[in-house]
């Protein structure tokens, strides 16, 4: 019997550190750990005794690649304390900036870290020299969503313009239109994406998820809904902690989630696109036929077909808002600081990103739970790496290795934002 | 003749949250010319690919949280001919340097389940304090354009021309009506290291000072008119000053100053 050892030391593309272990003996899979070793930074702790106006400043800063989604999961948690709900304009230059960070980081994920993948390549830039155009153009596209996201936010990383009841300083008509024209010349690269993205190559490896993500009656969810599962979860955002549980791994820095009485389970684009499908629009919906893919998908390497549809759907969802557009009377609702608990649930395009804050009647921070995607998604990327070893056992370590990395980058983990590195190791006994 | 080396650039990751070296990726009209003009040998965020050292410019992102980090720092200073920090975290130990005024102990225990799987130092420290540190450079994140004029100016053996003045200069220059004076916001800007273009100001908010103190800021100064005029009271200038920067010394005085006055009062 045979025994080899396969091993890399840090997982590339994937922003944070870890490490993953797959253990194979007598060509079966006995063990599959991923390790995060993202050094801790003890976010919720230090929220404590911080006023609630600088918690979507503070919580930007666990993610540089989505900032947004935690300033707007830390917002509405806070507006539910104070009894505020946004409307209007308000409501739609918050979809307005997420659509931003979902063109940015979709683009940055599908095009620059995961397509190489599917081509053989180390990197995008490597990539580049055989596809420059697809290359320019990826940059072209994720150029116009950290534009929506300076225009609203001030910058791309870390933007400084959101705040609990709405925004310092809302946009002049003229900048949104303006905008608006940048998001048309784009367009046509983000339907060219989606059909770049459906010839890939695909291994054949399908699982039967539970998925879960936030759901809108009329929209496909952003910031507002109930938390909905392919397996019959329907709750309140207030009763999120009483059925998706996590638990501490001695082998992580992170933490597991499951659902109670359920097991792992989804976050993030194919959840979204399995549950919310009706939602989108009409353009998307002739696309994704086109290219022949409709729910469900099983396939978690087709999420970067995902991630181009809603791409496709952010650059669109920008535009109706954009069309729509007329400046707010006041960039900001008033509301009363009172004392209480609140929850708040958005979509970052890794998935469902979840806030609860209990704060006293000065507004200052009494205790903060933060549960990030990549967190809930880690086990379901653990079974995913066990199942899809065994299919592919009869490949060459370096090739296994390499469609493992792969394995895990179908969920665009965002491993400093589970609050917490990659090293990839097979060991064959 | 033998074609020109291409300088060899690595970008390293201590705890951060990836968003100063995105910004490298962020670059979208120069990402091409920059992986034209340096060959990228080490960044792990974007390619799989790695060339061994040693390295002509390191980009070191993050701040040093536990012994093993502790340890590859030097190891990554030993493989660099110019070390350059970006960021608040490496430059300052950023937001995680909040457990530096606090129990380490207690604050793993509030997060973690089982506080015994986690190693963590009991302060989280800027790069400097362990290896010496060629330029650095400032943000909360980084400005991109600001770090494209760093690797410009490394590979053309010059210094990078990042002005040390406060955000104040930038309002000036930008013609920003003063939020301070005008509408009697809170702003750090008058003690806060140029680099953002005064951002805050211009969308109607105080300077949170994420780029850190400037070139000998008068913070006692600034602290005192917004105790007096402003009616800030000691816990606001204390959060204040306890921010990205927290642990940066004229800030990390600042703020004890203000602490210490608290507990007695």
């Amino acid at each position: 019997m045979s025994t080899r050892t396969v091993k890399v030391d840090y997982l590339a593309r994937v922003e944070g550190e870890g490490a993953v272990t797959v253990k194979i003996k007598n060509d079966k899979v006995t063990d599959v750990k991923l390790r995060i070793f993202e050094p801790p930074r003890f976010f919720e702790a230090f929220l404590r005794g911080r006023k609630y106006s600088e918690a979507p400043d503070i919580t930007a800063r666990i993610c540089g690649i989505c900032p947004i989604a935690y300033q707007m999961s830390s917002v509405h948690a806070m507006e539910r304390i104070f009894g505020l709900q946004l409307t209007g304009q308000l409501r739609a230059l918050r979809r307005l900036i997420y659509c931003g960070e979902w063109i940015e980081s979709h683009v940055l994920h599908a095009y620059m870290l995961h397509a190489p993948d599917f081509l053989g390549y180390q990197d995008a830039i490597a990539m580049a020299a055989d596809y420059p155009q697809v290359v320019k153009n990826g940059l072209k596209l994720k150029k116009v969503g950290n534009e929506i996201v300076t225009l609203l936010g001030g910058r791309e990383i870390h933007p400084i313009n959101v705040r609990v009841g709405g925004f310092y300083k809302v946009p002049s008509k003229r900048e949104m239109d303006a905008l608006g024209a940048k998001l048309r010349e784009v367009r046509p690269i983000a339907e060219e994406f989606v059909r770049f993205a459906a010839s890939l190559p695909f291994p054949a490896f399908e699982k039967d998820y539970e998925f879960v993500c936030l759901s809108h009656p009329d929209e496909y969810p952003f910031n507002e809904g109930r938390m909905v599962s392919s397996k019959g979860l329907d709750i309140d955002v207030s009763e999120y902690e009483m059925h998706l549980i996590e638990e501490h791994v001695k082998h992580s820095t992170a933490l597991h989630a499951y659902r109670r009485g359920h097991g792992p389970y989804h976050v993030g684009p194919l959840a979204r696109y399995n549950l919310e499908y009706a939602k989108l629009t009409p353009a998307v919906h002739a696309l994704a036929k086109e290219v022949g893919l409709q729910p469900p998908v099983n396939n978690p390497f087709k999420s970067i077909v995902v991630r181009a549809l809603e791409t496709l759907y952010a650059v669109d969802e920008a535009l109706r808002i954009i069309d729509q557009y007329e400046p707010p009377t006041k960039p900001a609702a008033d509301y009363t600081v009172r004392a209480g608990t609140g929850w708040g649930v958005s979509e970052a395009p890794r998935g469902s990103l979840y806030h609860r804050y209990t704060v006293d009647s000065d507004g200052v921070i009494l205790d903060a739970h933060i549960s990030p995607p990549t967190a809930q998604n880690m086990k379901t990327i653990e079974d995913d790496l066990w199942h899809f070893a065994e299919t592919a056992l009869d490949l060459p370590d370096d090739q296994l290795t390499w469609q493992c990395e792969q394995a895990i980058r179908n969920y665009d983990p965002c491993i400093s934002c589970s609050v917490h590195f990659l090293k990839l190791e097979v060991v064959r006994e | 003749m033998p074609a020109e080396r291409k300088p060899k650039l690595a970008v390293w990751k201590f705890a951060s949250c990836d968003g100063c070296q995105l910004s490298l990726l962020d670059c979208e009209d120069e990402l091409l010319d920059v992986a034209g003009a340096v060959e990228i040998a080490y960044f792990p965020e974007a390619t799989r690919a790695v060339v061994r050292g040693p390295y002509d410019v390191s980009l070191v992102e993050g701040s040093i949280t536990t012994p093993h980090d502790a340890k590859r720092i030097a190891d990554v200073r030993k493989q660099s001919k110019f070390l350059v920090t970006i960021g608040a975290c490496a430059t300052a130990g950023g937001i995680q340097a909040l457990r530096n005024f606090k129990d380490v102990e207690e604050f793993t225990s509030y997060v973690y389940a089982t506080p015994g799987f986690i190693e963590t130092l009991d302060k989280s420290t800027p790069i400097a304090d362990h290896v010496f540190v060629d330029f650095q450079l400032r943000g909360c994140p980084v400005n991109k354009y600001q770090l494209v004029e760093v690797l410009s100016a490394y590979l053309n053996g010059r210094r990078p021309n990042t002005p040390p003045h406060s955000v104040c200069i930038e309002c000036k220059r930008r013609g920003v009506t003063c939020v301070m004076v005008a509408q009697g916001t809170p702003c750090l800007g008058p003690v806060t290291h140029a680099g953002c273009g005064a951002l805050c100001p211009s969308y109607n908010r105080g300077c949170y000072g994420c780029f850190g103190p400037m070139e000998t800021p008068n913070t006692a100064s600034l602290a005192a008119w917004w105790n007096e005029r402003l009616g800030a009271a000691d816990a606001d200038i204390v959060r204040a000053f306890r921010g990205f920067n927290a642990y940066a010394e004229p800030f990390r005085k600042e703020s004890e100053a203000y602490e210490h006055a608290n507990s007695q009062g």
